[in-house]
């Protein structure tokens, strides 16, 4: 394309008599010039994101995956509330006593929600532990009452809980462990945990993966290679080993909080390469689309083309990408506390009540210690599910 | 076909070097490690016998020197205090917890960390091709949601956990012994039948753990490839030729779908391998994995790297093979085009 001085027209972007990026500021209205049916109407002046949604919500399993984790994550900032025992709490007269079943049924008539109490003896020929059920007493179980006191978000002190275990009663919805405390409200505190760290894993391994991946796209070159053979080189070595062996250089001295950042930060470290892939592949091939060209003859500049044009394009895919690796660092988390390597209590986490069962014997004589893994498949499934819902929707225009 | 196994080649030699460079740095990275503790305890003891082995430790093992020295005598391309002497010559290092050589404390493991590992290779293919076909031929049939269902399954269980459990009820039902790789009383026995037999029983349920998650990613991958493929018009004109359907499937179709799959055999090795040293350690089986996990535990440095060394270059290895079978199965991959 030739230009001239006098024509109206965008040079090419490294000429000298570069035109400033010109943006009409008078109304625009696409029907005006090419008319067309009210129904096609909306569905062509939907933005981006609306389309997203339109698409996403076709995806029924992952609505619903969503939905759950929505919930999960708004119960966080409450879980005092919704525990019934608090996290330490130890009941001394029932170590390793199995669950109690919630019942609505008593004597072939309706009741209000209740357990049965038990009691605890000691068998000495056997040397177990077991517990008598008493069906003819119901003890129900108390809503919305005051119950063990807890220091509410470190501010004041509350003793109000959602659900109580009955007056002079128990109520081990999922059994206790070898210290008498109570499973089900130990995992409802141990979700703040296994949650979050799946969400600050994934910020530093999506930090770098646009870092790295946004660099090897835009410069190219060499910079490009560097990067390309350090993604092979990180992609090709099996994580778990190199999370031991990093896990195991965290100083011993470390606090148990700062234990925590350092796992979800080695966690996010070897997570990269692939959000940094998915980056640059993004990057090159949206370079090549139509409007990014129509936005550089209008005369966008780089940064402008890259903020406004690029990024929002390939944001959802990003997003989709890691919500789909979310589950695989919850998974890690889970795996090195089991082995000990991950976090340390008093910071629990499902990896952490996971570490109580690692023995033959609880899965023998305590299989209810296992109950952990429920919501971390529950989680991880709900992840998967979600992110492949995203991924299909992404892409709104094909 | 040989300048591209010589350039496959020279690249994984560049990959290990840099892997290598990266298992010294995690190795060095924490402080205080069982030789500094060791030299710390005879300086503290005093005394000329004392002061004069601190001083053989620091020279032996080059703590005078700077730490790419130390790293390059490791590797053994450098002259360390007994001249050239390192991985590269063999000499996988010293363990100090054990007080032992590197090669004599990991021994037999990594053999059977190499077979558990084939094993489990040669299972994912076996198991994921016929429920792959199976599920792309049928699509949304009950067959194809439970293998759906499966497949999401082997993800979400955490596979340490399905190890336990599957472990305890191996020996309720089958009475086979818990743990180990083969019975107890076979354990100082030469090897036999029996003893092979005993083997193969308890390969069973690592295989089977190890192995879910990979083939529930293989079954997902080569059911959309072959779901692309199906739809496409030479099968529909195969189809419409009258060739038999099986035939039809078999012949165009899947040979086609392969391709990625067997490049997938590189994708899906780390965490094959990552998932063998995870249910090793569950089910103490005689893999590298408890002896990896000991030596981080004690800060036993050279036997942690070697191990960590050996893991990656079993991936490496295991990459470069599947990629010259892609290139064996593929021209377009052996001709250099993209």
């Amino acid at each position: 394309m030739s230009t001239t001085p006098t024509m109206n027209l965008p040079s090419t972007p490294r000429g000298e008599s570069k035109t400033p990026h010109f943006v009409d500021t008078a109304p625009f209205d696409p029907g005006a010039s090419e008319p067309t049916a009210n129904e096609d109407e909306r569905y062509l002046r939907a933005s981006a994101l609306t389309l997203i949604w339109w698409k996403f919500r076709r995806h029924r399993l992952a609505v619903i995956s969503a939905l759950v984790l929505v919930a999960l994550y708004a119960s966080l900032p409450f879980v005092e509330l919704i525990a019934p025992y608090g996290l330490t709490k130890r009941n001394g007269d029932f170590l390793y006593a199995p669950p109690q079943t919630l019942r609505i049924f008593h004597d072939g008539g309706l009741h209000r929600p209740f357990v049965y109490p038990y009691s605890f003896t000691f068998n000495e020929e056997t040397f177990t532990r077991d517990y008598k059920v008493d069906v003819s007493r119901p003890q129900p179980i108390r809503f919305f009452c005051p119950g063990e006191p807890y220091r509410f978000w470190g501010l004041f002190d509350a003793s109000f809980h959602l659900v109580c275990p009955p007056k002079d009663g128990t109520m081990f919805l999922l059994g206790t462990d070898r210290l008498g405390r109570d499973m089900f409200s130990r995992i409802i505190y141990g979700a703040r945990i296994s949650l979050t760290v799946g969400l600050v894993g994934i910020a530093v391994s999506f930090a770098l993966g646009l870092f790295f991946g946004g660099l090897a796209g835009y410069l190219g070159g060499w910079v490009d290679n560097v990067i390309q053979r350090l993604i092979e080189i990180l992609r090709s070595l099996p994580e778990l080993p190199l999370w031991l062996a990093l896990s195991a250089a965290l100083p011993a001295n470390w606090s148990p909080l700062l234990v925590f950042f350092g796992i979800t930060i080695i966690l996010g470290l070897l997570d990269w390469p692939g959000l940094a892939r998915a980056v640059r592949s993004k990057l090159l091939a949206l370079r090549e689309e139509d409007y990014v060209k129509a936005a550089e003859l209008m005369g966008a500049s780089r940064s402008r083309v890259i903020g406004r044009h690029l990024i929002p394009n390939f944001m959802s895919h990003l997003i989709a990408s890691a919500t789909l690796s979310i589950p695989s660092m919850i998974l890690g988390e889970t795996a090195l506390s089991f082995l000990g390597l991950g976090l340390r209590p008093p910071i629990t986490s499902w990896g952490v009540l996971l570490n109580e069962a690692q023995n033959l014997a609880a899965v023998n004589l305590y299989p209810w210690l296992l109950a952990p893994i429920i919501p971390v498949v529950i989680v991880v499934l709900a992840f998967n599910f979600m992110g492949d819902g995203l991924r299909d929707a992404a892409d709104p225009y094909h | 076909m040989i300048s591209f196994v010589l350039r496959r080649l020279a690249t994984m030699a560049v990959t290990l070097l840099l892997i290598s460079c990266l298992v010294f740095i995690i190795i060095k990275l924490p402080p205080g490690d069982f030789l500094t503790n060791q030299i710390a305890e005879l300086r503290a003891q005093g005394g000329e016998a004392a002061a004069a082995k601190a001083a053989f430790l620091i020279k032996q093992y080059g703590l005078d020197r700077p730490v790419w020295e130390q790293y390059l005598a490791w590797l053994g391309v450098w002259p360390g205090p007994n001249g050239f002497s390192g991985l590269l010559q063999g000499n996988w290092g010293w363990s100090f917890e054990y007080d032992r050589p590197v090669n004599e404390v990991v021994g037999d493991a990594l053999w059977l960390t190499l077979a558990i590992n084939i094993a489990v290779v040669i299972f994912v293919h076996i198991v994921s091709i016929p429920i792959a076909i199976y599920s792309a031929a049928r699509q949304y049939s009950w067959g194809d949601y439970l293998a759906t269902l499966l497949g999401y399954l082997g993800l979400a269980i955490p596979n340490f956990l399905l190890a336990l459990v599957l472990l305890y009820y191996m020996n309720r039902w089958f009475g086979i012994s818990i743990g180990g790789l083969y019975d107890p009383k076979y354990a100082t026995a030469p090897w036999d039948w029996d003893k092979f037999k005993s083997l193969l029983q308890h390969m069973i349920v690592p295989t089977l753990v190890i192995g879910l998650s990979g083939t529930a990613a293989m079954i997902r991958r080569m059911r959309a490839n072959l779901l692309d493929e199906l739809g496409k018009q030479y099968y529909v004109t195969a189809k419409a030729k009258g060739l038999p359907p099986t035939r039809a499937l078999l012949k165009y179709p899947f040979r086609m779908a392969l391709n990625p799959f067997v490049a997938d055999i590189g994708h899906i090795l780390p965490g094959l391998v990552s998932g063998s040293i995870l249910v090793s350690l569950v089910m103490s089986l005689p893999t590298v994995g408890p002896i990896l996990l000991a030596a981080l535990r004690s800060q036993d440095q050279f036997l942690a790297a070697f191990i960590l060394m050996f893991v990656a270059v079993l991936t490496v290895v295991g990459m470069l093979i599947s990629d010259l079978l892609l290139a064996w199965l593929d021209p377009r991959i052996r001709m250099g085009a993209r």
